[in-house]
């Protein structure tokens, strides 16, 4: 019998004074008697509310009394019917707004701790060598391309792979996992599960290839010349700035900038490798999403005096993931909220001196229902800083928009899409955060698993 | 022929090479102004080098490096039959060639080579081309041949008078206008302070200037915004909207702060890298 009511399992995690010094994971996997024990408080409802509620439609229950049974590997390929990337997800994805948050126990007792089993299920298999390789279909000759090889582009070639086409990948950069690689950081996502997931999707037959910037390297009507069809997944790029002056002050990083150097550069092992980071005294991060945590969390482990999260509006609107907000605390990070910056200011060398900000409090919601900051009168102070970090939002990238004449684009600079997916040129699907301007990494799936579907409708009408 | 293969390398000076690549894709597609992103080695950085010249029936690329820190160092002691790790571009907005008239082309020091490419368009495009070059000495002035060659007229000038005039591209620039040369567009290349003046000489001479920026960069693919430069009091990202920009509006001073954000960490760097390695590039 299910017993709901023993206590959720949260694992174990890296002491913060310890871990605000390196960059090894976090959490901990569970251990085999706390994946049972928070399996045993599974209800398997019927209909149940948490798969209903996962963009990727993961078996919950199913997979969670596989885990009871101690059948790992039968439990991972009942993720990976839907989900190719269950090792990643597990990590990053935020439960709290999904499978978690809409588990029937969580009033009473507490969710069940569904990101971790998840995750526990994924290593576990694939550490006992229980992981079996999707099985494809009969190769139907066709081929397809897929741009980018953030999770989107990951999930869509593994669903068009498992339908027996031939998928390559095109990644600009030189590693693969898109913002997974160069954003989300090690001791969130070890980069050994990012490669082991990869792999699992090359053994399904997909090629995967580096230095490929489509649109530059090889035009989109280039490529469909070449091949069947496409997706297109590359993400976001261009990083929104303030608009403030000073911005351009030595010192002050976009969160793009500042995790690309830590993360797919690996500049905290410099000298060891060969690009550097500039971390000063005071780190001030601007926002307070996913990316302002990661940029804190990040900065924290370079060894400042101090970090602090300046966010406009108060703590029950900031959009980063709930773990994380409160890993960053007990690592140390300060957060500073209802803050407006307005200029950055600068030493005679043009180097960040500080922050001139201004005090808001909460007016009315907006369209999102969030409620809107609201400057005060006179609250105008300075935050001291000589590194800043602005993390404000993703806009859609827009080299394949630019260079591809036939792809009609939004007024916004988004690729104009019909309701079933499709650009305006035939046989290219888009989406990801390209279409969405920074989502998650699930939505991410799910719109190259949707396009990937589309992709074999569209290949069997036989064109 | 495996991609990315160093096919021909040559010296042009004790801290220049010049490397022919094997690399199909980027040679079918690139165009004058472009450029490249390089890495040697595992936990390399990503440098930024302009194409000088591409042959797609052979599926080459040729890039110019100057020995100036660890990554270029590296670079040039590669071997003939080595690899580049990664090579990906055509990267940046091409150079708008058309026939703008009498136009100069400025190169100093490797920028010349940088900048040859842009000569060559442009003369194919009917333009009278004119070359300005400068070095510090004459041994650092290279492609002095090829310039002649393809150019209408090629003047050079180094800072000691070993070779052309004694003076600056600007001392050559401001000659050539005395002399009654009317110019109508002007292309620079160089280090920042020559392209600063360089460029506020040829406004001042109604010559409509354009230079080839430098930032630091890191993916070169427009998503970090490492590259910001500040042109007509806007950002711009150099890597996906330049490099090349109309001079006269460009935040120079602004530039060469940013520029020198790394420069303890990357000495250190280099001194590192020495320790392991006699660098040949006759600099350090
Ligand atoms: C710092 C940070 C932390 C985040 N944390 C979380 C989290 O904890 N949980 C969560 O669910 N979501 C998180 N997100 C959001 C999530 O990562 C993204 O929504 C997701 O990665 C989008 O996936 P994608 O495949 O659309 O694009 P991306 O992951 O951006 O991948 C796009 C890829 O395409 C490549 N590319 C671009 N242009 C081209 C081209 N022309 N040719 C070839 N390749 C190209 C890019 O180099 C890149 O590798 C975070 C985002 C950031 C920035
Ligand atoms: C668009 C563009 C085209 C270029 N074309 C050429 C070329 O054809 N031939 C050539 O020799 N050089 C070229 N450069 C300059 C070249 O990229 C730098 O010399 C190189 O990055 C220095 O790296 P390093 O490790 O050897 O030196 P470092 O010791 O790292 O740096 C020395 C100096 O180079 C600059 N620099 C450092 N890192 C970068 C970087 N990632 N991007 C840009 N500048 C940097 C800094 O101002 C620094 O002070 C170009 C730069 C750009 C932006
Ligand atoms: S180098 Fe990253 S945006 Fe230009």
């Amino acid at each position: 019998m299910p017993n709901p009511s023993l206590p959720r399992q949260n694992g174990k995690q890296q002491d913060p004074s310890v871990r605000k010094k390196n960059f090894e994971e976090v959490a901990q996997i569970f251990t085999r008697e706390e994946a049972l024990a928070e399996a045993d408080r599974c209800l398997h409802c019927n209909n149940a509310r948490c798969q209903a509620n996962c963009p990727v439609g993961v078996q919950i229950p199913a997979f969670i009394a596989l885990v009871k049974e101690n059948k790992v590997g039968e439990a991972l390929s009942k993720i990976m019917e839907t989900s190719l990337l269950p090792a990643i997800c597990g990590r990053v994805c935020p439960q709290e707004k999904h499978c978690e948050g809409n588990c029937v126990l969580k009033e009473k007792f507490g969710a069940v701790n569904i990101g971790m089993l998840e995750r526990y299920t994924a290593d576990t298999a694939r550490k006992e060598g229980l992981l079996t390789t999707p099985v494809c279909a009969k190769p139907t000759g066709k081929k397809v391309a897929c741009i980018g090889s953030g999770p989107s582009s990951l999930a869509a070639a593994a669903e068009l792979a498992r339908a027996g086409h031939q998928v390559t990948v095109f990644e600009a950069l030189h590693a693969f996992g898109g913002v997974l690689r160069y954003g989300i950081p090690s001791f969130r996502l070890p980069r050994e599960v990012i490669d082991a997931e990869i792999e699992t999707v090359k053994a399904m037959g997909v090629t995967f290839k580096t230095d490929v910037l489509i649109g530059a390297t090889e035009k989109v009507a280039d490529l469909l010349n070449q091949l069947a069809a496409g997706y297109s997944a590359s993400g976001a790029g261009l990083p929104p700035l303030l608009g403030i002056p000073g911005e351009s002050a030595v010192g002050v990083y976009s969160a793009n900038e500042f995790l690309t150097r830590v993360n797919l550069m690996q500049a905290y092992k410099f000298p060891q490798t060969d690009t550097p980071i500039q971390i000063g005294h005071r780190v001030v991060v601007l926002g307070g999403g996913n990316s302002a945590m990661d940029a804190a969390r990040c900065a924290m482990r370079l060894g400042p005096e101090a970090v602090t999260v300046a966010y406009r509006r108060s703590a029950a609107e900031m959009p980063a993931r709930a773990a994380e907000v409160l890993h960053a605390k007990e690592e140390g990070v300060v957060f500073d909220y209802l803050v407006t910056p307005k200029e950055i200011l600068q030493d005679e060398n043009g180097r960040v001196s500080g922050i001139k900000c201004t005090r808001n409090e909460l007016g009315a919601p907006d369209a999102k229902g969030r409620r809107r900051p609201v400057e005060i009168a006179g609250s105008e102070f300075v935050l001291p800083a000589d590194t800043v970090i602005v993390a404000i939002g993703q806009r859609p990238n827009p080299i394949i928009a630019k260079t591809t004449p036939e792809l009609k684009t939004t007024e916004r600079g988004v690729l104009a899409l019909d309701d079933q997916g499709r650009t305006t040129l035939p046989g290219v699907y888009a989406g990801g955060d390209i279409i969405r301007g920074g989502a998650t990494v699930l939505l991410a799936m799910k719109d190259g698993l949707e396009a990937a579907h589309r992709i074999n409708a569209y290949l069997q009408e036989g064109k | 022929m495996e991609e990315n293969t160093i096919l021909v390398k040559e010296s042009l000076n004790s801290a220049v090479v010049k490397f022919v690549i094997y690399k199909p894709l980027i040679a079918k597609s690139a165009r004058a102004g472009q450029f490249v992103i390089l890495r040697g080695r595992e936990g390399g950085e990503r440098v930024p080098v302009t194409l000088v010249d591409w042959d797609a029936n052979n599926g080459t690329i040729t890039v110019i490096i100057q020995a100036i820190g660890k990554s270029t160092c590296l670079f040039n002691s590669l071997k003939q039959g080595e690899k580049f790790l990664n090579v990906a571009g055509p990267l940046g907005t091409p150079v708008e060639i058309k026939n703008y008239g009498t136009v100069a082309v400025v190169g100093g020091g490797v920028g010349i080579a940088e900048v040859y490419p842009i000569a060559r368009a442009l003369k194919e495009a009917g333009n009278r081309v004119i070359a300005v070059l400068g070095a510090r000495t004459k041994e650092l002035l290279i492609l002095e041949r090829e310039m002649t060659a393809l150019c209408d007229k090629t003047v050079c000038a180094t800072d000691d008078g070993s070779h052309g005039l004694k003076g600056m591209v600007t001392d050559a620039l401001q000659a050539l206008h005395d002399g009654g040369e009317k110019i109508d567009a002007g292309f620079v290349i160089g280090p920042i302070p020559m392209m600063k003046f360089t460029s506020r000489l040829m406004e001042k001479l109604g010559t409509v200037s354009y230079a080839s920026l430098n930032p630091i960069m890191l993916d070169g693919t427009g998503m970090c915004g490492c590259c910001r430069v500040t042109v007509e009091g806007k950002v711009r990202f150099a890597c996906v909207e330049g490099p090349m920009f109309p001079a006269r509006t460009i935040d120079f001073d602004e530039l060469i702060r940013r520029t020198g954000e790394y420069k303890p960490l990357e000495k250190q760097s280099l001194q590192a890298f020495e320790k392991d390695h006699v660098c040949k590039c006759g600099l350090h």
